[in-house]
């Protein structure tokens, strides 16, 4: 074993054979700003303003695992084989949800936003990047819980077309229930999860007086602009793989989505801090990153 | 100088190991530390506060977009990746699970290698499972330094056999000495500022 004395010995550890590998990572680094440009200018989808760290992990993973070489082979199967890029892109959009994700954040939404809307006599809420769903459906239970149902209705869009159509469907898998249900329980739900959907050996389906109350719709927040002016936005969780830029130009399209008044919802790791719109909100409640646009 | 950062991957045994190792940094040491404990997904990482009370440097959660500052010692929040930005700041993901963990400390050790190349020590202590050893293996083979608990010494000695068999550390120590070699390092690298 090494003894501490030996450290300077280490520092000045070769660092010529080192420079080719960094050479190659350089040249790993131009070749993804490619491949998302030859992406964006193909297909529509701009990926160029996603968190590079975040976009280069899930394209390496995507390389291991369909056995590709390098980027520019991947670049090739992209742009020829549309099968392959539709993968790729369920590679490089985020799929990750839950029903109440958050407890907290849902118990908040009861206890700080409800009596807010409650003032309204129609609501409109965004429910931005809902990917296969699961939130709409618990902001839809909460509605129902708290009697706003039917004076509401909630848009919720995903760029991701593929995961609208699960979304739509409202088919979701046996095994995640339980801690769907512990979800439900710790977000203060009022009745028996059970209630809100029917199951089979496999799979629930939600309500059809939930699906009812959800208009899904295929929007990109990269690339789309302002399509309603709504009560509240949920976005949660999506912003965390967007660069600063990118960050900014959604807030101003969430900014001047919501009327005044109007209510912003983030992931509880997510910030208005390093955007042009953090003096434009008050903040309802900092734990849970929920925020009021001011009049 | 070649060492900027210290990124530390810990799971079970780790708030005694971590008490261990910060308790005795002092407050000038220099080098960012960024560390992946596993926790439960609800966990509220009271850990950190706990930690704050008995350490000279900041600890603090990791928020997403932060810039790595020096002297401090960042955390990565429950049930989220921790990544690396090239231009040294951090990223959070939900992505699925790696290793069965969220936070991953191979997320972390394979985005700060790309961000930090030869300039990373990479550490790995006390755990259950194999997370860290892909992680500890790509900062080695981009030169980085790599260092690992002795098994023997740790309170489950399972994660750091197993960051032995997979990457062949350069230094394989009890937590006293890893600390120990920690500071002198970051002593030499003021020094010859």
């Amino acid at each position: 074993m090494d003894e501490p004395d030996s450290t300077k010995k280490l520092i000045e550890k070769s660092h010529g054979s080192l420079k080719s590998a960094f050479t190659l990572e350089k040249g790993a680094d131009l070749a993804i700003q490619d491949l998302l440009s030859a992406i964006y200018h193909t297909y529509g989808y701009d990926f160029r303003g996603y968190s590079e760290a975040h976009i280069k992990r899930r394209i390496m993973n995507r390389m291991t695992m369909s056995g590709i070489k390098n980027i520019s082979a991947l670049q090739t199967k992209v742009l020829n084989e549309k099968p392959f890029a539709s993968i790729l892109l369920q590679d490089l959009s985020i799929n990750v949800t839950e029903m109440f994700r958050d407890p907290g954040f849902y118990r908040s939404l009861r206890e700080k936003i409800i009596p807010i809307l409650k003032t309204y006599p129609f609501l409109k809420i965004w429910h931005a990047g809902c990917s296969t769903g699961e939130e709409a459906y618990s902001m839809a239970i909460v509605l129902e819980e708290e009697g706003l149902a039917d004076r509401t209705t909630i848009y919720a869009t995903d760029f991701n077309q593929h995961v609208l159509n699960k979304a739509k469907e409202g088919i979701f898998s046996n095994r995640l229930i339980k801690e769907y249900t512990a979800n439900y329980q710790l977000s203060g739900g009022k009745e028996s999860f059970s209630d809100y959907y029917t199951s089979d050996d496999h799979n629930v389906i939600m309500n059809q007086s939930l699906k009812r109350k959800i208009v899904w719709a295929n929007h990109n927040l990269v690339t789309d602009s302002v399509f309603a002016e709504v009560n509240l936005i949920l976005c949660r969780n999506v912003l965390i793989y967007f660069d600063r830029k990118l960050q900014n130009n959604v807030q101003r399209l969430f900014h001047s989505s919501l009327m005044n008044g109007g209510i912003l919802c983030l992931g509880t790791k997510e910030s208005l801090r390093f955007t042009d719109f953090h003096d434009a909100y008050t903040v309802l409640d900092d734990k849970q990153r929920i925020f009021k646009k001011k009049y | 100088m070649p060492y900027e950062a210290i990124v530390i991957g810990v799971s079970s045994g780790g708030l005694n190991a971590m008490k261990i190792l910060f308790s005795l940094l002092p407050a000038d040491f220099s080098m960012p530390i960024i560390v992946v404990q596993h926790v439960g997904a609800r966990s509220e990482n009271v850990w950190i506060q706990l930690l704050n009370n008995h350490c000279k440097v900041e600890i603090k959660e990791a928020d997403e977009k932060e810039k790595i500052e020096k002297g401090k010692i960042y955390v990565a929040p429950p049930n989220y990746h921790l990544l690396i930005e090239k231009n040294k700041t951090f990223s959070l993901t939900v992505d699925e699970r790696v290793n069965y963990a969220r936070p991953s400390i191979d997320v972390l050790f394979e985005t700060a290698s790309e961000a930090y190349q030869t300039h990373l020590i990479g550490v790995v202590l006390t755990g259950a499972n194999n997370d860290g050893s892909n992680g500890i293996k790509c900062i080695k083979e981009r030169g980085g330094l790599t260092i690992v608990q002795q098994p023997d010494t740790a309170e489950s000695s399972y994660m750091p056999a197993s960051a032995i068999a997979t990457s062949k550390p350069d230094y394989i120590l009890p937590l006293e000495e890893i600390i120990k070699l920690l500071i002198e390092i970051d002593i030499s690298k003021e020094k010859s500022k």
